[in-house]
Order: C-alpha cells, then sequence, then structure tokens
C-alpha cells in the first residue's frame, strides 16, 4: 500500500501516430520497471494487429516505481492510450481512472484533431495536463511554433511544456520530474467503505476474466467478496495485482491505487465497465456515476467465403466478442451469401481489426458487405424501427419518415487543402458549421451525415490533403432525410448484400459509380450481363458487361495437357469458394471495391 | 478346334482412335527468346555423340514397351532441333524405323529456326529423311523480330524458307501475333503477305506472355506495354480467321492452318488423344500399357536427363496412370481445340459413370454444335474455349 502523496496517476494522450507509445517504452525503461533485455519497441502493444500496424487499439496500463530527484519514492501508473478515433471509448473511460495527462503533441506535425479531442476530454476530466513537445531530435521540429499553437488553439498554458524525443531518449527525466511536481496526487478516504471503478476487463486464456480498476475508497484484498453495483453479481476476489506490464501479485490495493483482480468470471461481458465495486458487506451506498456504453455505430454483414465454414465461423466471432465488448453480432441470412452474422463496430478500423482478425487468427475467407449505419424507421403505425441493414428495409407505403445519424466533424488542414476538404464535405452533404484559422492551419467543422462518412471519407480525406488532414468527430443525433434504399441487380437478379441506403439526390450518382465499378470487378462471363441500379423498381443507373470474346490457350501440344488439366481441376476446387448469383460468379472483392467513391 | 467366334478378339483400345507418334525433344537453342517458356537451353559445348547415344538408348526403351505400333508420326521439337548435326538426326530416323513399322504416310517433322546457318543443313535433313519443316519464322518485320529477340532479320528468314520449299515439299512456318503495339490493320497487312508465301500450313499464335520468361517478368512490373486488351485479342484473332479461310487456309485447330489434306499428322495425334511416346529432356508422353494410360515425364535439366538415361536404363522421371476423370478431361480440352471436334461416341465411353456432363444450355448459347455424331466448338464458342471447358467440366 501506498500513501496518497507518493501516487501519481495520469494517462499519455495524443493525436494518432505522435508517440504516445514511444513515450511510455521510455518512462518504463528509465526507471527498470522492465529489464533492458526484454525492451522492445512500442513495448504496451501486445496484440498482434497492434505490433504490425504500428497502432494501439487497447488502452493499456502499466505501474511505475520511481524514485525522484528529491529522493522520495513514488508510485506512477501510467496508461497509454489510443490515437484513432474509433477507439476514443478507450481513451475517456481511461482519463475516469486518473488525475492529469501527458498531452504529447508531435513538434513536426503540430496540433492535429485528434490532440483537440482528447485535450476536452482531459478537460471534462479535470485533470491537470503537461504538454510535451516531442519528436525534437527531427530537423522539422518547431518547438516554439507548435506551444504558440497550443496556446491559441487549445488554450492552455505551453510555456513549461517539455521538450521531448521519446525515440532517442531526450527530456525523459524531466517529464518524470513533471509527473511527480506537476500533476496532483489522487484523492480517497482508507477507511471509507470499498469503492472502486471497473477501467477495463479483457479475457486472458488462463486466468479468465481479468478485471482492471481503480481503488476509490476503502482497500480491496485478496479473498474478498465482492458486489458489481450494476449488475448485482457477487464474486471472490482470487488474485490480486498490479500490472508492471506483467502482473505481479499484491496483498491489497488502496485509495488511488491501480490494479487487477480475477474473480472466476467468465465472460468479459459479465463486467460492465464503469461499473462501481464494493464488498458484498457494508458496501459503499453511492455507486460511481458510471459511462455511457459504447455503442457500435457501423453495421456490415460477415459471411464465410466457404458456406462450410460458417460454424468455425462463429465459433471464432465468439471468441472474439468474449474480449472486445464493444463489437455486437447477431445471426443473419441472405439470399446471396447465405448464413453469416451481422455485425455492429465502433468504426471502420474496428471493422477492419476484427475482419482481419477473424480471417487471419482463424483462418476463414470472409466475404464482407457493404457498411451500413444504423437508421430510424418511422412507421405510419407510430412504431419506430432501427435498421441496422439495408436488406431488411421494409415496404416504404408502412414508413412514414427516415432519420440517419449525424457527426459533428473536425478537420484540421493545412490552407492549402483547404477548398478540397470544403468540396469534399460538401459533396457528401455536409453543412459547415464554423472555420477558423490557427497560423497557416484551418479548423472546419461540419455536420455530415454518418453514412458519407462511413465508408471512405478517411481515405478521401487523406488523398485530397496528401495526408495532411487529421479529422475527429463526435456522434450528435439523429435527423430526418429524404432517403431510399438502392439495389443493385446482377444479371436481372437483385444482389442483397449489394444494396445500400442512400439519399435520394446522390442516388443517381452513386448507382452509377456502383454499376461501373461492379462492371469493372466481374469478370467477363459468356453471355453478357446487364448491371443496374434500381429504386423500388424504377432502374436509375445501368451497364452492360459484354460477353467474354476471348480466353483460348493459343499453344497446346503434347506436354500441355497435364498443364491444362491441372488447371481446370485447380479452378474446379476454386469454384466451390466463388458466390454464385443466379449464372453469374462475383468475385469476393467486389463487395467492398463497388462501394468506394472515387469523388 | 474352337469356332473363329470364340477367339478372344482384343477391343480396340482407345489410344488407337488417335493413332501413336514419337516426339523427340532438342533443348538447346543459340539463344533464349523473351516470351518463351520451352524446355530450352543455351550452352557453348554440346557432344552431339553423347546425345545421340542417350536417344538411341531411349527408343529402344520405348520401342520394347510398344512392339509392333504402327507408327504415324516423329516430331523433332526444340528447343531448335536445326542446331543438331544431319548425322545425329539421321541415325535417330533410322533407328526409328528399324524399330516399328510406319504408316503410309509416316511423316517426320523438324523444327527449324530461319538462320543462314541453319537453312546449310536442311539438304543433310532432307537426307535423313526429314520430310516436314516446320519454321519459326514468327514475324515479317525486323522491329517486331527484334522486339520478340530473334535472332534472324526477315530478309534471312525468307531465304531460309526458300532454301526449304526447294528441298521439302512440306513446309509450314510459325507467326506470332497480337505483339506489342501491333494494330489490326498491320495484322491484316502481315499475314496476308504471310498466306501469299505459305505453301500448305501455318501455325498462327498470339503471343502469350508465359510465368517465368523476361516478358512475364516485365509485365509484372507493369513494364510490358502496348499488349493488346481482350477486344483486339478477339478481333485480332477474327481477323485471321477470315483471311486464312478466304485464302484456302482454314483453321483446323485454334492456332494451325493448312490446305486440303496437309494438315500436321503429329500434332493430330495429341489433339485426338492418341498414345505417344517422349523421348528427351522434359518430353511429356502418353502411353497406354496394359489397358493402363499413363502419363510420362523426364528430367529437363539436359544433364540430368543424359546421366538418367545413360545410367539408370531409362529417361523417364515419372509414369502416372491416369484416372478415368484425367482422360476425359485431357481427351476434351485437347479434342476441342479441333474445328471438327471429338466423336460423341468417344466421349460417351470415356466418360466416368458418376460424372454429369450438361452441355445443352451451350449448345442452345450457341458456343457448341453436334453434327455428324460430333461434339464440337461453334465459331463463336472457339476463342471462348477455356470458357467453355470449365463449363462442361465444372470448373
Ligand atoms: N524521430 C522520432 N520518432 C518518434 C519519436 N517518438 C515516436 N516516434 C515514431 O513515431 C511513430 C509512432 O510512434 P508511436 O509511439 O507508436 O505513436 P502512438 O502515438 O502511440 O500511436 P497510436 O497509438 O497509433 O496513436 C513510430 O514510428 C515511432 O518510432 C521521436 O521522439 N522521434
Ligand atoms: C518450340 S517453339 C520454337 C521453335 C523454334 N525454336 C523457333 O523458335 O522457331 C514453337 C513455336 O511456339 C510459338 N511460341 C513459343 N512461345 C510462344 C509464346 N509465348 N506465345 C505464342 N507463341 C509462342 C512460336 O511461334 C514458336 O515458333
Ligand atoms: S522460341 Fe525457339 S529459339 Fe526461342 S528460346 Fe524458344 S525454343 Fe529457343
Ligand atoms: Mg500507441
Amino acid at each position: 500500500m501506498t500513501e496518497l502523496d507518493h501516487i501519481r496517476n495520469f494517462s499519455i494522450v495524443a493525436h494518432i501516430d505522435h508517440g504516445k507509445s514511444t513515450l511510455a517504452d521510455r518512462l518504463i525503461q528509465e526507471t527498470k520497471t522492465v529489464a533492458d533485455r526484454d525492451m522492445k519497441a512500442q513495448l504496451l502493444d501486445s496484440m498482434d494487429i497492434e505490433r504490425e500496424r504500428g497502432i494501439t487499439i487497447k488502452a493499456n496500463t502499466v505501474r511505475i516505481d520511481y524514485v525522484a530527484q528529491n529522493g522520495e519514492k513514488y508510485v506512477l501508473n501510467l496508461i497509454d492510450t489510443p490515437g484513432h478515433v474509433d477507439f476514443a471509448y478507450e481513451v475517456s473511460r481511461s482519463m475516469r481512472a486518473v488525475e492529469g495527462s501527458l498531452l504529447v503533441v508531435d513538434s513536426t506535425q503540430g496540433v492535429e484533431a485528434q490532440t483537440l479531442a482528447n485535450v476536452y476530454q482531459a478537460i471534462d476530466a479535470d485533470h491537470e495536463i503537461v504538454p510535451i513537445l516531442n519528436k525534437i531530435d527531427l530537423p522539422a521540429s518547431e518547438c516554439d511554433r507548435v506551444a504558440e499553437q497550443i496556446e491559441d488553439v487549445i488554450g492552455i498554458d505551453a510555456s513549461n511544456a517539455i521538450r521531448v524525443s521519446a525515440k532517442a531518449g531526450i527530456g525523459i527525466v524531466d517529464t518524470l520530474e513533471a509527473i511527480v511536481h506537476r500533476l496532483p496526487a489522487p484523492k480517497g478516504d482508507r477507511n471509507a467503505p470499498l469503492k472502486a471503478m471497473l477501467v477495463d476487463s479483457w479475457y486472458d486464456s488462463y486466468l479468465g476474466v481479468v478485471v482492471m480498476i481503480r481503488v476509490m475508497d476503502g482497500v480491496i484484498r485478496k479473498g474478498d467478496r465482492i458486489k458489481m453495483m450494476q449488475t448485482g453479481a457477487v464474486y471472490g476476489v482470487d488474485t490480486l495485482a498490479v500490472l508492471k506490464p506483467q502482473m505481479v501479485a499484491i496483498a491489497e490495493l488502496g485509495p488511488g491505487e491501480i490494479g487487477v483482480f480475477t474473480a472466476s468470471i467468465k465472460q468479459v461481458r459479465d463486467t460492465k465497465v464503469g461499473d462501481t465495486i464494493t464488498h458484498e458487506k457494508k458496501g459503499c451506498e453511492k455507486p460511481l456515476p458510471g459511462f455511457k456504453p459504447s455503442i457500435p455505430v457501423v453495421f456490415c454483414g460477415l459471411f464465410p467465403v466457404d458456406a462450410n465454414d460458417f460454424d468455425d465461423l462463429r465459433d471464432a466471432i465468439e471468441k472474439l466478442a468474449l474480449n472486445d465488448a464493444s463489437f455486437t453480432y447477431e445471426m443473419e441470412t441472405s439470399a446471396a451469401l447465405g448464413f453469416g452474422f451481422r455485425c455492429g463496430f465502433l468504426g471502420l478500423l474496428h471493422l477492419e481489426v476484427i475482419r482481419d482478425r477473424l480471417e487471419r487468427e482463424y483462418d476463414i475467407d470472409l466475404i464482407t458487405t457493404a457498411p451500413s449505419v444504423v437508421y430510424h424507421l418511422y412507421m405510419k403505425d407510430g412504431e419506430l424501427r432501427e435498421l441496422h441493414n439495408p436488406a431488411d428495409m421494409p415496404d416504404l407505403t408502412y414508413v412514414s419518415h427516415i432519420e440517419e445519424p449525424r457527426i459533428k466533424a473536425t478537420i484540421l488542414v493545412p490552407d492549402e487543402y483547404l477548398g478540397d476538404v470544403l468540396k469534399l464535405c460538401q459533396d457528401r452533404r455536409g453543412i459547415q458549421l464554423d472555420l477558423t484559422y490557427a497560423g497557416s492551419r484551418a479548423m472546419v467543422v461540419y455536420d455530415l451525415p454518418l453514412n458519407e462518412v462511413v465508408f471512405d471519407f478517411y481515405d478521401r480525406l487523406k488523398s485530397v490533403t496528401k495526408g495532411y488532414a487529421s479529422f475527429d468527430y463526435q456522434l450528435t443525433g439523429y435527423r430526418e432525410d429524404n432517403l431510399v434504399k438502392m439495389s443493385i441487380l446482377v444479371n436481372d437478379e437483385p444482389v442483397d448484400a449489394l444494396s445500400m441506403m442512400v439519399h435520394r439526390e446522390r442516388a443517381e450518382m452513386r448507382g452509377r459509380a456502383m454499376v461501373e465499378k461492379l462492371k469493372d470487378l466481374i469478370p467477363r462471363h459468356m453471355f453478357k450481363i446487364p448491371i443496374q441500379a434500381a429504386i423500388g423498381g424504377k432502374v436509375i443507373a445501368r451497364e452492360t458487361l459484354s460477353a467474354l470474346r476471348k480466353d483460348v490457350t493459343a499453344k497446346c501440344y503434347g506436354g500441355d495437357a497435364t498443364r491444362k488439366r491441372k488447371l481446370l481441376d485447380k479452378q474446379k476446387a476454386g469454384k466451390k469458394k466463388m458466390r454464385q448469383f443466379g449464372k453469374v460468379e462475383i468475385p469476393q472483392e467486389a463487395f467492398i471495391s463497388a462501394l468506394k467513391m472515387d469523388g | 478346334m474352337p469356332s473363329a467366334s470364340l477367339l478372344p478378339v482384343a477391343l480396340p483400345e482407345d489410344w488407337e482412335n488417335g493413332g501413336f507418334a514419337l516426339y523427340i525433344h532438342w533443348p538447346f537453342c543459340q539463344a533464349k527468346c523473351p516470351y518463351c517458356d520451352f524446355n530450352s537451353h543455351v550452352t557453348a559445348n554440346i557432344d552431339q555423340a553423347r546425345w545421340q547415344r542417350a536417344y538411341l538408348a531411349e527408343i529402344d526403351r520405348v520401342a520394347g514397351l510398344t512392339p509392333g505400333r504402327v507408327l504415324r508420326s516423329v516430331f523433332f521439337g526444340g528447343g531448335t532441333p536445326s542446331l543438331m548435326h544431319p548425322d545425329l538426326v539421321a541415325a535417330i530416323i533410322e533407328r526409328i524405323r528399324r524399330s516399328w513399322p510406319t504408316s503410309n504416310s509416316f511423316e517426320v517433322t523438324l523444327e527449324a529456326n530461319p538462320t543462314s546457318v541453319e537453312a546449310g543443313r536442311f539438304a543433310g535433313y532432307r537426307d535423313a529423311g526429314v520430310n516436314r519443316i516446320s519454321m519459326g519464322i514468327q514475324a515479317l518485320n525486323d522491329h517486331d523480330l527484334k522486339a520478340l529477340g530473334r535472332l534472324h532479320s526477315a530478309a534471312e528468314a525468307l531465304k531460309a524458307f526458300e532454301t526449304a520449299r526447294s528441298l521439302f515439299d512440306r513446309v509450314s512456318f510459325d507467326l506470332i501475333y497480337a505483339r506489342q503495339d501491333q494494330s489490326l490493320s498491320a495484322w491484316r497487312e502481315e499475314l496476308t503477305r504471310a498466306l501469299s508465301l505459305a505453301v500448305d500450313h501455318l501455325s498462327l499464335y498470339q503471343l502469350t506472355i508465359e510465368d517465368g520468361t523476361a516478358f512475364g517478368a516485365r509485365a509484372a512490373a507493369g513494364k510490358l506495354r502496348g499488349l493488346p486488351d481482350e477486344d483486339l485479342a478477339a478481333d485480332l484473332y477474327e481477323a485471321t480467321q477470315e483471311l486464312c479461310e478466304n485464302a484456302g487456309f482454314p483453321a483446323y485447330e485454334v492456332s494451325n492452318h493448312a490446305k486440303t489434306g496437309a494438315q500436321s499428322l503429329h500434332n493430330r495425334v495429341y489433339w485426338e488423344y492418341g498414345d505417344y511416346a517422349g523421348i528427351g529432356p522434359g518430353a511429356h508422353g502418353r502411353l497406354t500399357l496394359g489397358g493402363i494410360r499413363y502419363a510420362t515425364d523426364t528430367p529437363h535439366l539436359p544433364g540430368a536427363w543424359l546421366e538418367r538415361a545413360e545410367t539408370q536404363g531409362s529417361g523417364e522421371l515419372s509414369s502416372e496412370a491416369l484416372t478415368s476423370e484425367d482422360q476425359f478431361s485431357e481427351f476434351l480440352l485437347m479434342g476441342l481445340r479441333l474445328r471438327e471436334g471429338v466423336v460423341l461416341a468417344r466421349l460417351d465411353s470415356l466418360k466416368p459413370v458418376e460424372f454429369e456432363m450438361n452441355y445443352n444450355g451451350l449448345i442452345e448459347s450457341g458456343h457448341l454444335e453436334i453434327e455428324a455424331g460430333r461434339l464440337r466448338t461453334s465459331a463463336l464458342g472457339r476463342p471462348v474455349l477455356n470458357a467453355v471447358l470449365r463449363e462442361i467440366l465444372g470448373a
């Protein structure tokens, strides 16, 4: 147990890639928390997919012992957070567990959209903020300009920002000293009933569900009977530990401390992030306010390419869901694709990550259908229905009106690309809310329909700004609009997996783009294939894929018979994996590629 | 004494419908052409006497397996067989003639490259018993010959061709079309000229980009420009059919054209799914022995084959018994290349019992036709034969 005034809890927040995880590495190394020989870059990014993509997806905690220059020994709890907007929820709940934040800003880039988003969350959580100017080893580093920008755009004092190179290990001790001297100690009452916040939980194949807590008041010990106040469930604490970053058992955790316990909990779903944990007997009276649960905003269908893999897919999805409560799934059947699952995600990166893991860790080939948002259908009989899948759209005669989710998007962009960004937002049915400047960078705020952003907005934004724009968004609410379901017919057969909701005025354009794309994506067959986009019974765009004209092998003599036969055998085996729509074979990649818009 | 009707009568075996031929592979070339994926190698010193011993030993071995069969044809292919010494060719032909009875129209073809040096050996080949020459002219203009990496000029090729014509009754030549930046009109002109030169047979191949060749690597790197798209390739193919047809050289196979009576007997053995023995490095064969049809293979590297043939008593590397499915696929994929198609009765007899063949849709769509007991591709179906085969075979 550590005295409150010798504890400091903080998160590291920043825009994606500004160096949070690298800074965490240096703090861990400087304090000898991990032996040098066990060190590796972005140590806390332990998932394969994090290491491969070089990004943080899950917030990670580590406890550090630090002997400060004043000779006192401090316990520091560090939470490294993800930078990508899809995982903003991880950041917000991490912040509830700590009192201060290190705001890392890449001094070669300056303030970006997630810098802003994160800093506002930190201010909301009443954090003390220590600005860090990172990457000063790079020639393009401009500390003075970026410090000024932090003051102008964010409005916090940056005069004593710490200049750091997380990579080269410059300014690390200064950072540790600032943590001790500039961040506040936690408060709490050791003698009050136990009150701890459930910050996170995950599934460990040896230990079962591991629950991370921040103790506010009271003390938790191994063997205690504890109660989760929201769910009412009662458990016995099997093990109690702190993360360094591997688990190290500890006898007790007192106020201000962060640690983990296991308690024979079966599923991550049985634990509610933000829940209050207290003792079964003599518990605290008032729970903590709790968090709003994360809600999936993007939905898509995942189908096995080979229908025989359905059971494997179900097992794999269930296993993944054990560890990621933010992702939802339900069974779905598609006329075209057979059995699969309709899954909900926090955003597109989240979708990609889950799909990648299913394909790689579980070795299942997947067809991913068009991502869609959740529409609200107001039925004529007064009922409100949620539409997760355009294929489920009821007959329009029963629908009074349709509402779609809207977001507030904040984009920071160098002046020279502003025009392109405004055009992009305008094209996507955006309404400009604000436009301000910070030096040569513009900050635009737009009200946009989420469905226009879900698919490839971020890719387009990156390409029109050569990667110089940053983007963040928040859901703001629902609004009615003139929305219709567009169906795609291939060889006169509707392909349900390609149907989508679109704004009526954009329907022709999207329909045209879709059928043109599909014409390129579907290989020629022996007959010509009409490809149409339609609203109700009305065709709004049409292309014809002409028939195959030539594919015969020019030379085929004695030695070629074997080769040719083996090729046919291979195609025979491959065919089992193809999806047949009537007489037409549509390749897998068509389902995603067809939706990408070029403008 | 048993009556005649009770004597065991051997049923004809399937291969007999196609006949029996011998393929001899010579694996060396002066230089490697950038498009070519044939088993060809460039080597400075070739001990032709040693090769002769190996070839003769192999002929003896194969003859031992197929005694009494009537040999329709021998084909010297490559590589560049016109680099073989005429004495070597003579020795091989002589041994072959001693080993099998030959048919009345026995055909002996040698593939030749049209350089002046090689033309100098043509007379020797004729004296050795070669009666047909197939020449790789490839293009009739120097610019394209250079782009194809050929060592000869158009003028040199035409001179070699004249030499061959003066020595042989049957001379064919090969052209490669659908070349880089080749327009439809340019090909029409070139083909018209080729047809005016042609004796009685022409092989016209669309350029295929093969893996493992210089062109293949360039194409994979996106650096092989000017190749026709599918529509131009189809137009080129159609123009080829039309011009050849009008000039009295109708296609009898996808890429082969001949005047009446001048088709290559050798290649017909392949397409009619007869038996053929393959001798030499990388030579494949189909041999029916004891009622089982085998696919035979030999080592690809010249040295490896030589050594095997000299020390193991057989140049063969592997011999795989073909299943009824394999035979059925091969019969179809070879046979439908012929304009006249396949005999339905034979198709039925080769069809595995459990296999459900359905070509009615293709007949309705006009890709296949049935006439006089034969199933064949139509003018619409032949250019898309791969798709037709996938459809019939369920691939
Ligand atoms: N030159 C230089 N590169 C740095 C420095 N700090 C981090 N980097 C590099 O910047 C990249 C991103 O670093 P990370 O630590 O993964 O960034 P992050 O903020 O954790 O990224 P996310 O978790 O994906 O939001 C890596 O390639 C680091 O090596 C620095 O001080 N100098
Ligand atoms: C065994 S090869 C070559 C014979 C001889 N060595 C020559 O080059 O003339 C037979 C014929 O196949 C054709 N050929 C080879 N590779 C080809 C390719 N990649 N595409 C189209 N035709 C090809 C050429 O017309 C060639 O003449
Ligand atoms: S095309 Fe003929 S000459 Fe050229 S490498 Fe191939 S076999 Fe040899
Ligand atoms: Mg990180």
